[in-house]
């Protein structure tokens, strides 16, 4: 079995610019995928899963030495780590699997179905690219961490990311895992928050306020980034910054809009829980996210590639 | 004279003696010098769960996680994730505290972690009701996937921590907090997933784990001053229950006593009931804690004022055997 390529060595990118050029495509298809994928299903969290596209393009794209192959008979235990810790998002991270390689697309209309392999939050023993079990806030980080900690143990250079949602980090369990990974100078670990400031109900500043975020991450020892996570150079750039922090885990604090690239969902918190699409939503977030006139029907009638 | 903090140091109660405790720090330290895999994680508690035993020999396989377990045991899935064996220590109901952690990341996520915990029951003693957990074999239980066991003594204890190292898969195994009664030779063989008669008789089975099974056998003795031969089962392994013995015995004795240092509802009765209703139903009594929080005391003390004792066991054969016979009104 070959072993994915270390990050650097992979990139067949000249520039940060040819970067964000080729990437921007990849995080949009990821957007269509996913809300195509929560049509079919007739329920699933489409908000927070346009926030996170471009951080998954990023990641999948350039940053994770991950491949299918990875996770083969044997896996690659020297291959990255990323676990999506807001686990609702569950729809993005298939789509970014079915984008690069992990999953069939055509599986992806069976989202959240009897049967199906894609569980309405990602489930490792079925799609072993996700790593761990997720969907309940605040264990995906820790078990990011968990992973960091082991790598290093063995002496591996791979690295461990961990994406929370903004509301994620109301849990305990986070702050614990905060401490816990600055305590044990986990450097090979990177958590991006993806700060949408919407949560289930009403914006975060409405049912727990979190701010100031970057300054709580400091106060715990981490190395803080912040960005726009909408911007593929910027992303780039930060988790560049992060794997060359020493001696401390770094932060991306992701500034995002729920609901990014569909008009209608743009910063509302209606479509941050699990909504049903109709077909006519479906239509025009597919247009607004541009795809064609007749891949919308193809993929409406379930015929995704 | 002032007092020197350096001269007058306290007398620490920490983990000593022939406790369960105790013996499994010893065993698995021993154990584990060829598996380097296998790592320990503590929630600053090593004093007391006898793996300061393992933190004196394998430092840098020793991870220190604080006074939070809930983080702690979502890690050990992250661990377990890079092929790594941990063991996730603390005592039994901080265990409570991150069940949600050890069903989510360990046991969904088929994760090969070890969740060891000390100060179960009763035999916690005089920390009172906040830290006897009477709960866990029942909670632990009723996870898809969760292997339960609960060792008797010091040997079996030594030979359950071999035979939990080399098990793959999800674990939840008590040790115990107060010197233990020695039950077992150091050969004592131990089997995941199998009960041991450990006394025979006819007339009943007294199925125990954990400190019971101690007071199970002095049950056994006091029966026969009525001329009642009582087998005892020693019942280490909780879940996967062994149907197979129970069948038999069933089929030998027709009648059960279980005995738990744990609540009577979801607890080894509980397995046990299960097992025999579908297959040969016959009279049980349960011995445990009836669904009440514990207090401070003496273990002993306490064995014997929420019925745990083995006069306790001794009368609930009595009883079981009344039904058996078709007695009416036994209570």
């Amino acid at each position: 079995m070959t072993k994915a390529a270390p990050r650097a060595e992979r990139q067949e990118f000249t520039s940060l610019d040819d970067i964000a050029v080729k990437l921007a495509p990849r995080a949009r298809r990821i957007r269509q995928l996913s809300i195509a994928s929560i049509f079919h299903a007739g329920s699933g969290h489409p908000g927070g899963a346009l926030s996170a596209a471009d951080m998954l393009a990023s990641l999948y794209g350039a940053e994770l030495n991950v491949s299918p192959a990875s996770f083969g008979k044997t896996p690659d235990n020297a291959r990255d780590r990323f676990i999506l810790s807001k686990g609702h998002a569950a729809p993005a991270l298939y789509a970014a699997g079915a984008e690069f390689g992990f999953v069939k697309p055509a599986s992806l209309k069976d989202l959240r179905r009897y049967g199906s392999l894609l569980q309405g939050h990602p489930h490792v023993a079925d799609t072993p690219f996700a790593e761990t079990s997720t969907g309940s806030l605040g264990q995906g980080f820790s078990v990011a961490i968990g992973a960091a900690l082991g790598l290093r143990h063995q002496g591996l250079s791979a690295r461990s990311y961990a994406m929370l949602g903004d509301g994620e980090m109301q849990e305990g369990e986070v702050w614990e895992g905060a401490m816990c990974a600055a305590h044990h100078r986990l450097d090979n670990l990177c958590a991006l928050v993806d700060y949408n400031k919407l949560q289930s109900d009403d914006f975060n500043a409405r049912i727990m306020g979190l701010e100031p975020l970057g300054d709580k991450w400091r106060a715990f020892g981490w190395h803080v980034i912040e960005i726009n996570g909408h911007e593929i150079k910027q992303i780039i750039a930060a988790l560049t910054e992060a794997g060359n922090t020493k001696d401390r885990p770094s932060v991306i604090i992701a500034h995002t809009i729920k609901g990014k690239g569909v008009s209608y969902m743009e910063n509302g918190p209606l479509w941050h829980g699990s909504v049903k699409l109709s077909e006519d939503d479906t239509r025009r977030a597919l247009s607004d996210l541009g795809l064609d006139k007749g891949e919308i029907d193809r993929w409406i009638h379930g015929d995704i590639r | 004279m002032a007092i020197s903090v350096e001269t007058h140091k306290p007398q620490l109660i920490g983990s000593a003696g022939d406790s369960l405790r105790e013996a499994f720090g010893k065993a698995l330290t021993e154990a584990a010098e060829f598996r380097p895999d296998v790592v320990v994680l503590d929630a600053d508690i090593a004093g007391g769960t006898g793996l300061h035993h393992f933190r004196a020999k394998y430092p840098d396989r020793f991870f220190q996680f604080g006074i939070a377990e809930q983080n702690m045991m979502a890690v050990a899935g992250g661990l377990a994730a890079t092929g790594l064996t941990p063991f996730v220590t603390t005592f039994a109901v901080f265990c409570l505290r991150a069940i949600e952690q050890a069903r989510l990341s360990i046991a969904y996520a088929k994760r090969n972690v070890k969740i060891v915990a000390s100060h179960p029951g009763l035999d916690v003693g005089p920390d009172g009701a906040s830290a006897q957990c009477l709960e866990d074999l029942a909670a632990f239980r009723a996870i898809p996937g969760m292997t339960v066991i609960s060792p008797a003594d010091p040997a079996e204890m030594a030979a359950a921590a071999r035979a939990v190292m080399d098990h793959h898969g999800p674990l939840y195994m008590r040790t115990g907090r107060s010197p233990a009664k020695r039950l077992f030779d150091d050969d004592h063989v131990f089997e995941i997933g199998k009960g041991q008669i450990i006394r025979d008789g006819r007339d009943l089975t007294i199925v125990a784990c954990g400190v019971e099974v101690a007071r199970a056998l002095e049950a056994a003795d006091l029966l026969t001053s009525t001329r009642v031969s009582a087998r005892v089962v020693n019942m280490a392994t909780i879940k996967p229950i062994d149907r197979a013995l129970l069948a038999r015995c069933a089929e030998e004795t027709g009648a059960f006593v279980t005995a738990e240092d744990h609540n009577i509802l979801g607890g080894l009765g509980a397995a046990v009931a299960e097992a025999l209703a579908r297959t040969r139903p016959c009279p049980i009594e349960f011995i445990g804690v009836d669904d009440v929080f514990g207090q401070s005391g003496d273990p002993s003390v306490l064995a014997e004022a929420y019925g745990l004792g083995a006069s306790s066991i001794a009368a609930a054969a009595e009883r079981v055997l009344r039904r058996k016979r078709g007695d009416a009104h036994v209570h």
